[in-house]
């Protein structure tokens, strides 16, 4: 079990494409959701509803800067951007 | 789309509880082949209760509605269940991964290459003690070779980084280094867990935990060496300094609870009491009613009173410990961790004026339907290191 811990962070760009890595499941929770990643089995929180409708519709998007633009306000932007890069860091999300 | 204005912090949010376990432990069987002196489930004997295969799948179905994600399967011995193979797979396939707690004794090299073929299965073969002499006083003769031959058959199987369980005990803790060292020699993972005074360790516990120096040693331990896997067990030591790995709090009836063999549901593995009972996945609404009305756990998840520990400046770091380890010590659920770090436990220890004894147990008994003494040897020395 591990809160997003961020390790390399470096091969997140954000003018490739993502998606939401086939291997996690989101469990919906108060707080935003619980992502269980079945191949390294690790356990993972994302911790805004924010952040779970972004990660959850990075697919339908060109590119991350993309869908930041459509659902992040401009002042929160590099929060979000730095939660994606320890999401993919951690595998949840994946380049396409 | 609304601003997440300074959410809860994550700790707090799981102390009122989530919609599904984040920790579920479901013991399949009493059943035990072995009959280890700190058992935490006084497995032994085969409960005839136990649910049916129609009815274990039941709960399987009901875990891969609420996305439970992943059961951790014990007992007993699970792989003594006629229909073990079975309910894993059934289980992985529904999108529940397992893992599995074993002695190993069942894992020859064709049941090996079996769980080697499967996905989303993970193994932790227990041992305690890096030797058969440190081992054996605690699991069992022979049950030492038993663990390394089920390992021997995992790697040649090719499963891959299973894990060697280890419940940390006085004897065993100037064993860490080794262990270490033989978990690495299969490339497998090691993981500590906290001995409880739960089961047959209301009998064992005064006996086996470790003293107050080595609860300090394996915080240091613990400390250079994140990788180790603890299952969150050893949160009260964090009133030694920086917080360990892990969340860091009582997870019971929050994010953790216990499936027993018959289907009870508690608020977590180390208390099966009916003090701690909630319910029954084979009532109206199986367990996800249990899980999101049972009185008990709704309790649980209201602001708990630190008592006693409200003026200790560390109540913030292990949230005055384990709920179970205090319950069965006989100590006051709002008070201090029998293995306070502080010294706080030993005092409330020699204050109380009772303890309570396992009331529930599956332990193998005589003609006389007494429960049957586990032979509990005494050791007169030291243990012997290895190549000394």
């Amino acid at each position: 079990m591990s809160v997003t811990d961020a390790r390399s962070a470096a091969a997140f760009a954000t003018d490739r494409a993502w998606r939401l890595n086939p291997q996690v499941a989101l469990r919906d929770e108060s707080f935003g959701a619980l992502a269980y990643h079945y191949g390294n089995r690790r356990l993972v929180f994302l911790k805004s509803r924010t952040l779970v409708a972004l990660v959850s519709s990075l697919a339908e998007y060109p590119s991350a800067d993309d869908a930041l633009v459509a659902h992040v306000r401009d002042g929160e932007r590099r929060v979000y951007e730095r939660a994606l890069a320890r999401l993919a860091a951690a595998e949840v999300i994946d380049a396409r | 789309m609304r601003a997440d204005a300074a959410p809860l912090p994550l700790k707090d949010r799981f102390s009122r509880g989530l919609d599904a376990p984040i920790c579920l432990t479901w013991e399949l069987t009493y059943a035990c082949n072995l009959a280890c002196v700190h058992c935490l489930s006084s497995s032994g004997r085969r409960d005839p209760g136990e649910l049916s295969p129609l009815e274990a799948r039941t709960v399987v179905d009901d875990l891969a509605a609420m996305q439970g994600f992943y059961v951790n399967i014990g007992g007993g011995e699970p792989m003594l269940r006629p229909d073990f193979f079975d309910l894993v797979g059934y289980a992985v396939d529904r999108g529940v991964g397992v893992k599995f707690s074993t002695n190993g004794t069942r894992i020859t090299p064709a049941r090996a290459r079996r769980l080697a073929a499967m996905e989303y299965l993970d193994v932790q073969v227990s041992i305690d003690g890096a030797t058969a002499a440190t081992n054996d006083a605690v699991r069992g003769d022979g049950s030492f070779a038993a663990a390394r031959r089920a390992m021997d058959n995992l790697a040649a199987a090719g499963f891959g980084a299973f894990k060697v369980s280890v419940v940390v005990t006085r004897h065993n803790v100037p064993e860490l280094d080794a262990l270490a060292a033989l978990a690495d020699s299969y490339g497998a993972q090691l993981r500590l867990t906290r001995l409880r005074p739960s089961g047959r360790g209301v009998d064992s516990w005064d006996e086996l935990h470790p003293t107050a120096a080595q609860q300090r040693a394996l915080y240091h331990w613990l400390s250079e060496r994140p990788g180790i896997l603890t299952g969150d067990s050893f949160f009260h030591l964090s009133a030694l300094g920086e917080p360990l790995e892990g969340l860091n709090l009582c997870g019971a009836g929050r994010v953790v609870c216990l499936i027993d063999p018959v289907g009870d549901v508690y608020a977590c593995p180390f208390v099966i009491d009916r003090q701690f009972l909630a319910g029954n996945v084979r009532d109206g609404g199986g367990f996800p009613a249990v899980w999101r009305t049972s009185a008990l756990f709704s309790s649980l998840r209201q602001p708990q009173s630190a008592g006693a520990c409200a003026s200790c400046g560390s109540f913030d770091a292990c949230r005055g410990g384990c709920m179970a380890a205090k319950f069965f010590t006989g100590l006051p659920l709002d008070g201090p961790d029998p293995e306070c770090v502080h010294g706080h436990g030993e005092a409330a220890l020699a204050a109380r004026h009772e303890r309570p004894h396992a009331a529930l147990g599956h332990s193998r008994v005589g003609r006389d339907g007494a429960a049957l003494p586990v032979p509990m040897p005494v050791r007169l020395r030291a243990p012997v290191r290895s190549g000394a």
